[in-house]
């Protein structure tokens, strides 16, 4: 009886721990492959700055869309956070301003971030911001309050069946707060 | 198929040692399938009384027994003892026993890994359990550890994460060894489309855990460095994102579903036949769907998340792949119904189980092709209709097919066999408890009632009471079940070496109970 030529067991199941390890090690690689994902999509509102002097002058007609503006904030930190406005409509190929009012709610200073949101995701990069509070961190004194800017302008390629945008700000402390919050 | 090598001529002094080390320290496949499936049952048990005080809490509206912040501890904790402590576990435990017996091989490839594998195990999962004990409580963000609300978690987060990451190196090492072993072991002329299919069904069972349970590893190591070491892979304030996560853990997710359901088609694809005494229906075609399950199951994890907020186009391609998993599905479940088309079928227990099983994972597949349908999903995410789901294909599928086993194998495993009237008593009263405990949750989701609430409106009232009825009716009768095996092993009569009558596989020509040694020579295969 000729036994068939079969893998040894040691150098197979060293093989079968490699894939483990690579499959580990892919776990970590999702997180920047989601990033570029999202980056090729739009899934993610940009936060880059558009140019006031860039922006296009499309033959499309305008036509009018409806902003609606959302604050949210993480439940650990210690903010009031608004829009000024809730709802605003606006007409495409148009530059606005609306604001966002926030205070800090603590008596020491803190670092704000605010990462903004848009819905639906196909609508993000029409949306184009020319200003925003959230291209830098904002710095709040003691229960200090302030409104912020945001300037925008909703670009006329924006589909046809999208008539309607929401746009979220999540207010965060710094990370270090954050981070480690109980 | 040849006879088996029965008759023990050398070697007499290799039978188990006594006492408790020989459980401690046992490199035999038979004493540590043994163990596993006694810490599933242990594990069943105590995730099942989680579930008799969820569903006692919801006999009625209002808080009765407990409050929610425990509730939240109960629900998470009862769906990570029951996946990870019960389900898998289970089917670890039916691979060791059977692997070695079905391929011709006298154990397991690696046996001193196999015995490290099952020994974290209980380690694992005391410090889980304990972390109940602890201040501020177990862990209640869910079993999906969804951050942010999971990096709330007090002093039990560190010890679930460690938890976790044992029991990952467990099962990683546990299919190390699955692959080795039937790769390596099989005897000769047993060619890989030879083997039975539940060595199949292992197979790509094994080859999923190695390619999602590092990931499940990353991710939960993530969800640590987030909370202690300042990183933001999933916090908003740092950059990060919190939907990455559930990609991530979907990633893993999904193909989880079917390491649970994998294992239990091999299970049903051997009792079938037997009992229908037909050789079984399309078995390339099995092997082949099998395989296609596994791989659609890595791109299908979005249809968690399509209310995460996802582009019309990714809706679609996670709803179309989706649907595409019935196909393969229903190719089984018409192979195994042609299985049974005209056969000279008998309804012993297993087969009782398994036919069961057909049928209620059926029902469950079906409500999973409606959870696919992104409109409709809207409506049923997040609410009872998505419980219902997946516990008609946990319970009814998975935890039925690991009964059916147990039932069809315990007289090989025991040398005796257990009383068929108990065994069919304990059938009936599960069949109908797990009925009774998980169709009215359907009609609860689609009346809109969400998951994992303590109290509930009261429109919710009458369904709720039934549930938790059939709760109680299939809890107990598993009590029935550990007395039936109890009863077996002590009063049960000598089984033949044969055991049923339309047995065919290799494990069925060793004596009963088989010898500690599965095949010290390899039986030839025709």
């Amino acid at each position: 009886m000729t036994e068939p030529q079969k893998p040894k067991a040691k150098p197979l199941a060293l093989r079968l721990l490699a894939i483990a390890v690579v499959m580990f090690g892919f776990g970590f690689l999702l997180v920047p492959l989601y990033d570029i994902f999202c980056a090729i999509t739009g899934l993610r509102a940009p936060i880059e700055q558009v140019a006031e002097t860039d922006i296009e002058s499309s033959e499309i007609a305008a036509r009018e869309v409806t902003i609606e503006m959302v604050a949210n904030r993480n439940n650990s930190a210690p903010w009031e956070f608004r829009p000024s406005e809730s709802i605003k409509v606006v007409d495409t190929g148009s530059i606005y301003e609306t604001s966002y009012f926030a205070r800090n709610l603590l008596d020491e200073g803190l670092t704000a971030t605010a990462a903004p949101d848009i819905r639906p995701v196909e609508a993000a990069k029409y949306f184009k911001k020319i200003e925003c509070f959230c291209f830098t961190a904002q710095e709040f004194g003691p229960e200090e309050s302030k409104d912020m800017l945001v300037r925008f302008m909703v670009s006329k390629d924006l589909p046809k069946y999208i008539d309607r945008i929401t746009l979220s700000y999540t207010l965060y402390a710094t990370p270090k707060v954050a981070g480690n919050n109980q | 198929m040849s006879e088996a090598v029965s008759h023990d001529s050398h070697h007499d002094d290799h039978g188990p040692a006594k006492g408790l080390t020989r459980w401690l320290f046992t490199t035999n496949h038979k004493d540590i399938g043994t163990l596993y499936l006694i810490f599933s049952l242990i594990m069943f048990f105590t995730g099942g009384a989680m579930a008799l005080i969820i569903r006692a809490e919801l006999f009625q509206p209002g808080l009765q027994f407990v409050d929610p912040h425990f509730f939240n501890q109960l629900t998470t904790m009862h769906a990570l003892l029951m996946v990870f402590g019960a389900v898998m576990p289970a089917f670890v435990g039916l691979a060791n026993w059977l692997l070695p017996m079905m391929i011709g091989a006298p154990d397991m490839a690696l046996p001193r890994m196999n015995n490290w594998s099952f020994w974290i195990l209980p380690f694992a999962f005391a410090m889980l359990i304990s972390t109940l004990f602890m201040q501020g409580g177990g862990p209640a963000g869910g079993w999906t550890l969804y951050p942010p609300l999971v990096l709330q978690t007090g002093d039990a987060f560190p010890f679930m994460i460690f938890a976790i990451h044992l029991m990952g190196i467990s099962s990683i090492m546990g299919s190390i060894n699955v692959i080795v072993t039937i790769l390596n072991m099989r005897a000769p002329g047993m060619t890989l489309l030879k083997m039975p299919l539940f060595v199949w069904t292992w197979l790509i069972t094994a080859y999923l855990l190695l390619a999602v349970m590092p990931v499940l590893a990353g991710a939960v190591t993530m969800l640590l460095t987030d909370k202690y070491f300042g990183t933001s892979f999933f916090l908003g304030a740092g950059g990060g994102d919190p939907v990455l996560f559930q990609h991530i853990f979907w990633f893993f997710g999904h193909p989880e579903v079917y390491i649970m359901i994998l294992p239990a088609f091999g299970v049903v694809s051997q009792i079938i036949p037997t009992f229908a005494r037909k050789p079984l229906f399309g078995y390339e075609a099995m092997v082949y769907a099998t395989a296609t399950i596994a791989f659609l199951s890595f791109i299908v994890w979005a249809h968690h998340m399509f209310t995460s907020g996802m582009p019309i186009a990714g809706q679609m391609f996670f709803m179309f792949a989706t649907m595409l998993i019935a196909i393969p599905t229903a190719v089984k479940v018409f192979n195994w119904t042609a299985t049974m088309w005209r056969g000279e079928m008998t309804f012993e227990t297993p087969m009782l189980f398994a036919v069961a099983f057909v049928i209620l994972f059926t029902i469950g597949g079906f409500s999973g092709l409606m959870l696919a349908i992104v409109p409709a999903d809207y409506q049923y995410h997040d609410t009872y209709f998505v419980v219902a789901h997946f516990h008609y294909v946990l319970v009814p599928g998975a935890v039925f097919s690991i009964m059916a086993a147990t039932y069809y194998w315990l007289p090989k495993w025991t040398g005796k066999m257990y009383n068929e009237t108990l065994g069919k008593t304990h059938f009936w009263l599960s069949m109908i408890g797990v009925n009774v405990l998980f169709f009215p949750q359907h009609f609860l989701g689609l009346a809109g009632m969400p998951r994992r609430i303590p109290d509930y409106a009261i429109q919710f009232a009458d369904f709720n009471m039934v549930s938790s009825i059939g709760a109680l009716i299939f809890g107990f009768s598993q009590l029935f079940f550990v007395w039936v095996i109890i009863d077996c092993v002590r009063n049960g009569k000598q089984a033949t070496s044969q055991v049923w009558e339309g047995a065919e596989g290799l494990e069925w020509t060793l004596p009963s109970p088989a010898p500690y040694h599965s095949f010290e020579t390899a039986p030839e295969i025709k």
